[in-house]
């Protein structure tokens, strides 16, 4: 777990609440990269507690946040010179919109937080500046009936923190809104890749394995529709999302994911089908665009839209399809390995 | 920039005017401007762009929103399905 108050013997501290500097380090920077692609990413805490930034008094606004250190090191890296306290409540080392899906950013939490640093002998207000990610997890008024503090919901990206303070604790609309930009997604797409290129390595070593004993499977040619087909659903689809026809991202993958089958079989000079070799390019017909539909319907998640109920219902759709047309190209593509050796 | 939209018809977001008291809450938590206040009262802007997150609801002093929160996510759900208990979540 890491520890900001390791920060402590270069800052004055505030009685016994640990002071952070609101400036990121190179080792802040380094741990964020690693953390993105998925490295220790479950253990990237800080303490939960009480903090300080700059030199707060009992006026000063509380912002109350999660233990992950990328939501903490978000949050302080704003405050520059502001004076404020930090609340950090215990969500297991997980960010605050997916904590409060869960409860663990949520009302028994923060109460229980609010009394164990006595936060109301700390502060003279009873004011609180809850991240509004953490209103699913949340219930305003069951704090304030609790503990006396009232919530008031800040902006969704701590970018604006400073902004929202400024206007005297004011959101505008468009600080209220999850935005899902090309930069968001181009980010979030190089965490869906990272899974499935894991996989292919294994595959790759396996079939170069199997090439030194003989059976040449390994080829080029035979492997790049594939990759392809992981490209398009895993980072292709998603960096495109609001520009491909439909809604459903499987569909959206699917669509890509033949256009490319297609594409690939006339590159390759498979079509038209001939009765002697049509066994690769019906294979690459039914299994890319499956693995595309795939992948692309895995983005549903890192996406900030789509709702429980919509996804089950893009799920009992595309399930189907997907399964059956992945059986049938794993049959032709067996059929076309077979037909190598 | 263009609102992203999923499927249609699917949220199952609830919402009693009968019991709104037009505090707003609804309108500071939801992430996607599904709500207006006007005439002290909530009105739904848009029921499509509602993403189940359950903020509105848990947040609604006078209990008028009620909606089935959960995760968005195919994996999630995949995984609830294999495992066979409880909600799909990120866990």
């Amino acid at each position: 777990m890491m520890d900001p108050r390791s920060d402590r013997d270069k800052s004055p501290e505030l009685g016994s609440v640990p002071v952070i500097r609101t400036e990121l380090s190179r080792q802040d920077f380094l741990g964020a990269v690693k953390a993105r692609f998925g490295i220790g990413r479950m253990s990237y805490k800080v303490s939960p507690g009480l903090y300080g930034a700059g030199r707060p008094g009992p006026s000063s606004p509380v912002l109350v946040s999660a233990n992950y250190k990328l939501s903490f090191d978000s949050l302080r890296r704003e405050l520059g010179n502001l004076d404020a306290w930090i609340l950090v409540l215990d969500t297991k080392g997980i960010n605050v919109w997916c904590a409060a899906g869960k409860g663990t950013f949520g009302t028994e939490e923060l109460v229980r937080r609010i009394e164990e640093t006595r936060l109301n002998r700390v502060v003279s207000h009873r004011g609180l500046i809850v991240p509004q990610l953490g209103a699913p997890g949340v219930a305003a008024h069951e704090v304030t009936k609790h503990t006396h503090f009232k919530v008031v919901y800040g902006p969704v990206r701590a970018a604006d923190i400073k902004k929202f303070l400024d206007a005297g604790m004011k959101a505008t609309p468009e600080m209220r809104r999850v935005r899902f930009t090309l930069k968001d997604r181009f980010v979030l797409t190089a965490l869906e890749l990272t899974n499935p290129f894991k996989y292919l390595v294994l595959i790759t070593a396996v079939l170069w394995v199997l090439s030194l004993l003989g059976l040449h499977l390994l080829s080029w040619k035979g492997l790049y529709p594939y990759l392809g087909a992981i490209l398009i659903g895993g980072f292709i689809v998603p960096v495109l999302l609001p520009w491909i026809p439909g809604r459903a991202f499987a569909w959206k993958g699917w669509l890509l994911g033949i256009i490319w089958a297609a594409f690939v079989n006339i590159s390759q000079g498979l079509l038209p089908l001939t009765a002697a070799s049509w066994e690769r390019p019906a294979a690459h017909f039914f299994l890319l665009p499956a693995i595309s539909a795939f992948l692309a319907m895995g983005f549903t998640g890192s996406s900030t839209y789509t709702s429980l109920s919509g996804v089950l219902k893009e799920m009992r759709y595309a399930m189907p399809v997907i399964l059956g047309s992945a059986s049938v190209g794993i049959v032709f593509l067996a059929i076309t390995l077979f037909r190598g050796l | 920039m263009k609102e992203h939209r999923h499927l249609k018809n699917v949220a199952t977001l609830a919402y009693d005017p009968d019991k709104c008291s037009g505090c707003g809450m609804c309108v500071e938590v939801c992430p996607h401007a599904v709500f207006f206040v006007e005439d002290k009262k909530a009105q739904i802007r848009d029921r499509d762009v509602c993403m189940e997150c359950g903020a509105c609801a848990k947040n609604c002093p006078s209990a008028a929103i009620s909606v089935r929160p959960g995760v968005g996510c195919a994996w999630a759900i995949l995984l609830s399905e294999i495992k066979g208990r409880g909600a799909p979540s990120c866990d």
